[in-house]
């Protein structure tokens, strides 16, 4: 009821309102690492590198939530097209090529894009739970074929791979940004160590973040404008009755398949960044587990609902990091969390406003059946 | 004589060993109501499904419009221009209304990924249109109060309205209704009759499945009545009610009877 209320409330202002409400947002997750939050920001951590991990899962999110939440098809296997996107970063800029990453980034989407295609073409015939077995053996195939290859750096990995360019001077940027620091009560400028905007060096994470963020707010527009289309129609129909929307002239099945290499699309990008910033990848950087954190990260916020997918990925990458000093127990948190939240919200922290409201008017019917007095107030509202 | 806008001929459908239809054939022409009866299980909603694409006949063709549609995919068949409704309702229960109005209206749309991404001129076109014609036929049914309505949540009554609004955008020529009248009472029957009417009379043809032998008998231009997967018997309503066959297809006969 109350999250109902926030969104009647947003969407009730007048349009130059809201467009300079989500700048500021925006403006404010820019600033994030620079004003360096207390209670926010990570102790012990780079705040910067946790942010730009955040980004990176939102990033990967907002692709699956496609898959499984737009279209309904259950991917146990996401972390392949992540891999996909990193390896051919990886290979086009270090391993057996010496390409600028902003043209190995294209090249990297297309490959996941492409095997999203291959993958999906023989095997969106299936449904349901064949789906989630086909899929999750795509994913430990990739990662397997990436160990016993030689040609892509078998368990070694590949190493050097390239950053993003820089922008103005390699050594102090074109301006410098200074971070704040907090005191005891008081806020101090920090002017010691600033960010040079914009040079994507070894320490300093926080010109990372940004571009993760960029790509992060490009993929959240390009989402919204889809899915109110007939593209997302399409998919929501087919997520809802196959057959259905079939008979009603929806080609389900390139329709599927679209949405299985949208997704792939998003999980290149994704991987092509993060092998960017890390430098070096590993098959151990694209552990089946990857894929489970995903799809937690999806089903925990709300399948379905991309603000959900994005806070649930904001708490899937962030707490861990948050709390690291309860390391030991950060299984055992997640696991406790995931049963909580299965028994009191199932459908995810912010499920899609539609659930939502189906389910309110299925609680006020069965109320007004049971012939309470409550349930005929609740009727009337 | 008008054209004969649908032409099944000889049909035969095969489950394994269960023949579900034996050599039917029908035609529907264009802009009348053909009714489809016959006792519980004898291949209504069989001979439906192989006219909208579900199943593929195991032998016998399907001509619409004089083009043949077997082997092809049912969003095809759909573009064609047959659409159909459902016996047991299927709507997309978590899209509204309007929405599910538009699945139906964006069967004949082309709009992809990259045009709705970009916002490019056919988005807005097809959108609009779509949009329109989604109220227009929503208001025609009734129910355009409850376009924001999930369909989850509309009445019984209303979501068997909204099917027939769906299946309408498509931009059918020939509706195929699949019992619209189940669960209905008398009253709702009766408006159920004038519907049908007011959706011919827009220019549609329409094949209608249903069990009440009322509302058949008082819409209807032509009855085909199907009994065990064979036609028994085809005439005008008139004749369906004298027709021996018919009789003894629904009210049974004793054995002695039975040559």
């Amino acid at each position: 009821m109350k999250n109902l209320g926030f969104r009647d409330k947003l969407t009730g202002l007048p349009k130059p309102v809201r467009i300079l409400l989500w700048i500021l947002l925006a403006l404010f997750a820019y600033a994030l690492p620079l004003l360096e939050l207390p209670i926010i920001s990570t102790p012990g951590v780079d705040f910067g590198g946790v942010l730009f991990t955040v980004t990176i899962y939102c990033l990967v999110a907002l692709g699956l939530n496609i898959v499984v939440g737009y279209a309904g098809l259950l991917d146990l296997g996401y972390v392949g097209f992540y891999a996909i996107g990193a390896y051919t970063v990886g290979i086009l800029t270090s391993f057996h090529a010496n390409w600028p990453l902003l043209l190995a980034i294209p090249v990297a989407v297309v490959a996941a894009m492409v095997s999203g295609v291959i993958l999906g073409a023989p095997t969106l015939r299936v449904r349901g739970d064949y789906l989630a077995i086909v899929t999750l053996g795509f994913g430990e195939i990739i990662r397997l074929t990436a160990v016993n290859l030689e040609w892509l750096g078998d368990a070694r990995g590949i190493k050097n791979i390239a950053k993003p360019p820089n922008i103005g001077d390699e050594k102090s940027g074109l301006f410098e940004i200074p971070h704040l620091l907090w005191g005891n009560g008081t806020v101090l400028v920090d002017t010691e160590h600033p960010t040079k905007f914009l040079v994507f060096g070894y320490i300093d994470q926080v010109p990372y973040y940004w571009m993760g963020l960029t790509a992060v707010i490009i993929v959240l527009i390009a989402d919204i404008l889809i899915k109110s289309s007939r593209v997302g129609r399409a998919w929501e129909a087919t997520r809802e009755d196959e057959d259905a929307a079939e008979l009603m002239g929806v080609p389900t099945f390139k329709f599927k398949l679209l949405a299985f290499s949208t997704g792939a699309f998003v999980g290149g990008l994704a991987g092509g960044l993060y092998a960017s910033r890390q430098g070096f990848i590993n098959p151990l950087s694209f552990l089946l587990l990857y894929s489970i954190l995903f799809l937690a990260a999806v089903v925990v916020g709300g399948q379905g609902n991309r603000w959900g997918v994005l806070l649930g990925a904001i708490l899937v990458a962030y707490l861990p990091q948050r709390f690291r000093e309860f390391d030991d127990f950060r299984v055992l948190a997640f696991g406790a969390a995931l049963v909580l939240l299965a028994t009191l919200r199932p459908e995810g922290l912010i499920p899609p406003r539609r659930t939502v409201r189906a389910k309110q008017l299925e609680q006020e019917l069965d109320e007004l059946e049971q012939g309470t007095d409550e349930g005929e107030e609740a009727a009337r509202v | 004589m008008s054209e004969r806008i649908l032409d099944v001929q000889s049909l035969t459908l095969k489950f394994g060993g269960l023949t579900a239809l034996d050599d039917v054939s029908l035609h529907i022409n264009e802009g009348e109501i053909l009714g489809l009866i016959g006792p519980n299980g004898a291949g209504k909603t069989t001979c439906f499904n192989a006219i909208t694409g579900v199943y593929g006949p195991t032998s016998g063709d399907i001509l619409f419009q004089g083009k043949s549609i077997v082997g092809m995919k049912k969003h095809q068949i759909t573009k064609q221009g047959i659409a159909r409704t459902f016996q047991n309702i299927r709507l997309f229960p978590t899209m509204t209304a309007l929405e599910n109005v538009l699945v139906g209206a964006d069967a004949q749309h082309s709009t992809g990924m990259l045009t709705a991404l970009f916002r490019l001129p056919k988005h807005r076109r097809e959108e609009k249109q779509g949009h329109d014609r989604a109220m227009e036929l929503l208001r025609f049914m009734g129910i355009h109060r409850k376009a924001d309505e999930l369909a989850a949540n509309l009445s019984y009554g209303d979501q068997r309205r909204l099917e027939i609004a769906r299946a309408m955008a498509t931009g059918p020529k020939l509706i195929c209704l699949d019992e619209p009248a189940a669960g209905f009472n008398p009253a709702e029957k009766v408006e159920l009759m004038d519907l049908i009417r007011k959706v011919r009379d827009q220019g549609f043809t329409v094949l209608l499945i249903e069990h009440d032998m009322r509302l058949v008998m008082g819409v209807t231009d032509r009855i085909v009545v199907l009994e065990f997967g064979r036609k028994i018997a085809e005439g005008s309503p008139s004749d369906i009610r004298d027709n021996p066959a018919v009789i003894a297809a629904y009210l049974g006969v004793d054995e002695e009877d039975a040559s």
